[in-house]
């Protein structure tokens, strides 16, 4: 465990987080390599399958992030997200998916120093659960169940 | 009954229906549906104590959606159905003409959408005891407890699809897990392929089932699918105030929003 090194998958917007996120490097702000960023169009455009397609190709942890509510360059879009979110949230807890696991955070085009800071929260929080090994056990995994046909 | 084969013959005999949606006396003590063209065949419908599945799904099936004018055999959940796909612009009200059956069994008369709006306010929706005590117990577990439930109950699924084909909200011409290009859903027998399906079906409903419990019926394999879009059910109702099918012109739950909706996790 001491050795080990979280994976994160970060699903971002075009508009906000991924500017966001240019900001805190030509800013020279150092922050955890352990994040792979996705840009997307918007947070509106990240499915919900994306976040388990990324555990189950082996991340430790996912980070959405998007405009502030009422700054969507679509005008709508997080609003979307946001409501699409609530009830995925409440979905992954009632199937024992470890939603601990998934930060979610509105990072504007100014906020270079906000993404280093919920990177590096997000891979402290990650290294201390551990690597998602349930989830990842479950991707390789083929059936185990018999089924009696009788 | 007698009222419901009565109606059912009236309506095929002036022609202003051109198919009913029925039940009728199927093999081995099972009941099954039906589809009367004809005013003599309204004799085989029966109404029991067994009819309990959801024939709100037969109204968008390709084949029976093409027949013309439909009379349905209406229990609750069909009108909620019903109400639901007519809300997604799937149904209006010229094609279809519901026979009202009451939870008592009685015939009910339903004249428009706007008169099953009313009669369903009077009707009761909850989730059976049964399964609230599932739900209830599951609630109580830790998280790892729930994904262990979860897999070990999903693991038997081979992905036949029954509950996809018995939902009368799972209409869409092409399912997202028949995309294989990319290959969405993995078609292997695998048990993150499972999960996969489960959740993706279970968000593609949420805010849209109507607490059938169709889908477990249908499952030959007994697997308690219907739970997860129960929970949905639920969790709709307390953020958002959500019920699916009880009108036939609400918004959709997440085509839609509100500035102020309330989370507490987004930092």
């Amino acid at each position: 465990m001491a050795d080990f090194e979280p994976k994160v998958v970060a699903f971002v917007c075009n508009w906000c987080t991924y500017a966001g996120a240019d900001l805190t490097g030509t800013s020279r702000i150092k922050y955890a390599p352990n994040v792979r960023i996705i840009r997307f169009p918007c947070t509106g455009r990240i499915d919900f399958m994306l976040i388990l397609k990324a555990f189950g190709n082996g991340a430790d942890g996912v980070i959405i992030s998007g405009c502030h509510p009422n700054d969507c360059h679509y005008t709508s879009g997080n609003f979307h997200a946001r409501r699409r979110w609530m009830v995925f949230k409440r979905l992954l807890d009632f199937t024992g998916i470890d939603h601990n696991r998934i930060v979610w955070s509105w990072v504007s085009a100014a906020e270079g120093a906000k993404w280093a800071q919920i990177v590096n929260n997000t891979v402290e929080e990650v290294r201390q659960l551990g690597p998602y090994e349930n989830y990842h056990k479950a991707a390789l995994k083929p059936l185990a169940k018999e089924v009696n046909h009788g | 009954m007698d009222d419901i084969r009565k109606k059912a013959k009236e309506l095929l005999e002036s022609h202003a229906v051109d198919v009913v949606i029925g039940y009728g006396e199927g093999t081995a003590g099972k009941v099954r549906a039906i589809f009367p063209r004809k005013a003599e065949d309204a004799e085989k419908l029966i109404f029991d104590g067994r009819c309990e599945q959801n024939l709100a799904v037969y109204l968008l099936k390709h084949e029976i959606k093409h027949m013309g004018k439909k009379a349905i055999v209406a229990t609750t959940p069909v009108m909620r159905s019903i109400l639901q796909v007519a809300s997604e612009y799937q149904l209006t009200q010229d094609e279809v003409l519901v026979l009202g059956v009451s939870p008592e069994g009685k015939y009910v008369e339903i004249a428009d959408f706007a008169a099953m709006e009313a009669y369903l306010k009077t009707q009761d929706f909850g989730i059976p005891a049964k399964d609230k005590a599932i739900l209830d117990k599951l609630e109580g577990m830790t998280l790892e407890g729930r994904w262990d439930f979860w897999l070990e109950q999903l693991s038997p699924c081979f992905k036949c699809y029954a509950c996809r084909a018995s939902c009368p909200m799972c209409y869409c011409t092409r399912c997202f897990v028949e995309v294989n290009a990319p290959q969405w859903i993995p078609i292997a027998a695998n048990e993150l392929g499972n999960v996969e399906w489960h959740l993706l079906r279970a968000m593609h409903l949420a805010g849209r089932c109507i607490n059938c419990g169709e889908c477990g019926r249908a499952c030959p394999l007994e697997i308690p699918t219907h739970l997860l879009t129960f929970k949905g059910v639920e969790d709709v109702k307390e953020d958002f105030n959500v019920v699916a099918g009880t009108s036939a012109s609400m918004d959709s739950l997440l085509s839609s929003y509100k500035a102020d909706d309330k989370e507490t996790f987004i930092r």
